[in-house]
């Protein structure tokens, strides 16, 4: 369905730094993504995610270093890196005071799908969409979850090869979100790329790669399974006890636990060894007198490489 | 230069102006009240205007004259003084708006069947009944100089006789008349109207933040700006029509031009109109600064500086250079010449050139403005 003639990399970041002022919210950040994945850009508020997708659509000249989206420099053919990309920006951008099949037929428009074409766009992506029934509703009376799919929808009226989804699905009830994803794969299977950025961890589990940014940079990137297994899978252990609190403090600091993150109703333990060090929690928590319901080796959610990697960071700062 | 991305904006920007019902009824009515309020304000009708007379001739030829101020409702002949300082101190204090003053050599000029000269006193300060009293002062002594010449053209063939009002006006020489104003009107109307309607609309895109999905998509700033201004060139055109109705059919102001001209011109007008307030809403990313912008660069040079009520000729040297850069002044020209002395594209070019290149400017720097990145 796509025609990917260009062959290497969909997205290829080199080096870029993006300053405003003094302020430096891009960092050095080389990413190579290949064509048909769906690449998450993981990170809190304000680690450079949005500024980087904006550069990548042309949106903003980087300061420094390059990057090409579908083979062509961002800087100097963005009229090209602009008809290979479909763009989401974080805030909800279609026209209130148009109709469903009126957004649709602008974006088409601007995205200069052929009158030929584009009765059979509309209609595949009112059937994506699941809007068939709300073709005539306005936009603004739709609810968050439905304007986000139509947002998609015509983010991809022209096919482009290349997508970009900043924060699709923030402010959207889970099952929204559940089936906003399963368009994403979709896409995918049809052969887009998709660089898509998020702050729900879930959420990172369905992509092929991460990277994760912090503070401008990009901490790790790697498959979902690769980044839990650099944290040290079966090394992390999962408590469940009569005091949450208390075993908090009891193990911090003890040479056996190298981390404690209070996780859920429990607490998450990263361990050296755990042959040895599960006997030694039992006596520590058995000394102060708090009751052990369950210790057990886990396998690390991308929350934990999350949590762990940002806490390394922060200790490297301070 | 895209067709099909420039008509899905156009038709986009045509949806906004539909979908929003009192914007647009406020867009029309706004010539209409303006029209209404300026030109029936400036053309009311005078009368019983507070008369002087000083009659230096004290004849029954200058007391003919003056039973003809009497007899007219316009008039109302508050005094007869002997001296012109009474009239001084009656037009400062305004009990009186015109004096009429008849000299010495009256009655003996008529007699000698010369020609003969009435002084019309005016206050000009209240220019617009100034005029129109000057206009009644005249009609009744070109009415007594007419009544002179049937008797004395038919007793013999001799040179007749002839009054002639010789009129100053005091404070203001440059007398406005309805004629005069309607067309100007029509100028400074269309110019507010585009620049407001202009400047909402990148402005309205960025608060909205559909601007940044815009710019993510292959339309072209210009693309951007022609589809908008063509949008905006149907409500600007109506405008236009409504206020040369308006001036046509309600204000009998005489259009002895070429109406295609007019609206040749006008469109040319309009267009760099509308291309300045999209540039201005391009500069501004909240609607309310570009509009208060678009207000201020268009209204006020549009009114003071195009020659609409005051005159280019008396404003200071560099004011003068300042209202070259106003196109409103170009189309002032234009639009009274095609109206009011039905000049043709042989006289007007030049001006209808100056035009296209000031709409060819604006144009691209509204695209150029539209071309700027995010943050």
């Amino acid at each position: 369905m796509l025609a990917n003639s260009q062959s290497g990399p969909a997205v290829h970041i080199d080096k870029l730094v993006k300053k405003f002022g003094d302020f430096v919210a891009v960092d050095n950040v080389s990413i190579d993504v290949s064509q048909g994945e769906i690449f998450g850009f993981l990170g809190p508020n304000g680690a450079g995610k949005s500024t980087t997708i904006r550069i990548l659509c042309g949106l903003l000249p980087p300061t420094s270093g390059r990057a090409t989206v579908g083979g062509f420099d961002v800087e100097t053919r963005p009229e090209d890196v602009k008809h290979n990309i479909g763009y989401m920006s974080q805030k909800f951008s279609l026209y209130d005071d148009l109709t469903v099949e009126e957004n649709i037929e602008f974006f088409g428009g601007v995205y200069g799908v052929s009158d030929a074409k584009l009765p059979a766009r509309r209609d595949y992506v009112l059937e994506m969409a699941g809007l068939e029934d709300k073709r005539r509703a306005m936009t603004r009376t739709l609810s968050g979850g439905w304007k986000q799919r139509l947002a998609l929808g015509c983010a991809i009226l022209h096919q482009p090869p290349i997508l970009f989804l900043d924060e699709p699905t923030s402010g959207v009830d889970p099952i929204a979100r559940r089936g906003f994803w399963r368009l994403i794969y979709d896409l995918s299977d049809a052969g887009h790329t998709v660089f898509v950025t998020t702050h729900y961890m879930d959420e990172a589990e369905y992509c092929h790669r991460v990277a994760l940014m912090y503070g401008g940079r990009v901490i790790a990137l790697g498959s979902p399974e690769e980044l839990k297994k650099s944290l040290g899978e079966g090394n992390l252990l999962n408590l469940d006890s009569s005091d949450v609190r208390g075993s908090l403090s009891v193990l911090e600091g003890k040479p056996e636990i190298l981390e404690a993150a209070v996780f859920g109703a429990g607490l998450h333990l990263k361990v050296r060894d755990p042959g040895i060090a599960i006997p030694r929690i039992y006596e520590y928590l058995k000394q102060a007198g708090i009751h052990v319901l369950t210790l057990d080796s886990i396998t690390p959610s991308m929350e934990d490489v999350f949590v762990s990697l940002i806490e390394q960071e922060e200790k490297a700062a301070a | 230069m895209n067709y099909r991305r420039t008509k899905a904006i156009a038709r986009k920007e045509m949806l906004h102006i539909l979908r929003d019902p009192r914007s647009l009824t406020a867009a029309l009515m706004q010539p209409l009240v303006m029209l209404l309020i300026f030109g029936w304000a400036l053309s009311l009708d005078v009368d019983r205007i507070p008369t002087f007379v000083y009659d230096m001739s004290q004849t029954p030829e200058s007391r003919e004259l003056i039973r003809g101020f009497r007899g007219s409702r316009y008039f109302a002949i508050q005094e007869e003084v002997h001296a012109y300082r009474p009239i001084d101190q009656a037009i400062d204090k305004r009990a009186c708006l015109l004096a009429v003053v008849i000299p010495e050599d009256f009655a003996k000029n008529i007699g000698l069947k010369q020609p003969t000269r009435v002084q019309l006193l005016l206050d000009g300060s209240d220019s617009n009944t100034a005029a129109i009293a000057q206009g009644y002062a005249e009609a009744v002594v070109a009415a007594y100089s007419q009544q002179l010449q049937v008797p004395i053209q038919t007793q013999s063939g001799n040179i007749p006789a002839t009054v002639n009002a010789d009129v100053r006006v005091w404070y203001n020489p440059d007398l406005l008349s309805s004629n005069f104003i309607v067309p100007g009107l029509v100028v400074v109307i269309v110019m507010i109207i585009a620049a407001n309607l202009g400047s909402l609309t990148v402005a309205r895109e960025w608060e909205n933040g559909t601007m940044e999905q815009l710019l993510s998509t292959p339309a072209r700033p210009a693309e951007l700006a022609l589809g908008k201004l063509s949008a905006y060139f149907v409500v600007g055109a109506a405008d236009m029509l409504i206020a040369l109705i308006v001036g046509v059919f309600i204000f009998h102001v005489p259009l002895k031009g070429s109406v295609t001209l007019l609206l040749v011109s006008s469109s040319i007008f309009l267009f760099g109109a509308l291309g300045l307030g999209i540039m201005v809403s391009a500069m501004f990313r909240s609607q309310l600064m570009a509009y208060q912008m678009g207000t201020l660069i268009s209204f006020l040079p549009a009114f003071l500086l195009s020659g609409f009520i005051y005159s280019i000729g008396n404003m200071p040297r560099v004011i003068q250079i300042v209202s070259l850069f106003v196109p409103a002044r170009y189309f002032m020209e234009v639009a009274r010449g095609i109206f009011l002395k039905g000049l043709g594209v042989e006289l007007l070019w030049f001006n209808l050139l100056l035009l296209i290149v000031y709409a060819g400017i604006v144009f691209y720097f509204a695209a150029r403005k539209l071309r700027q990145k995010v943050a």
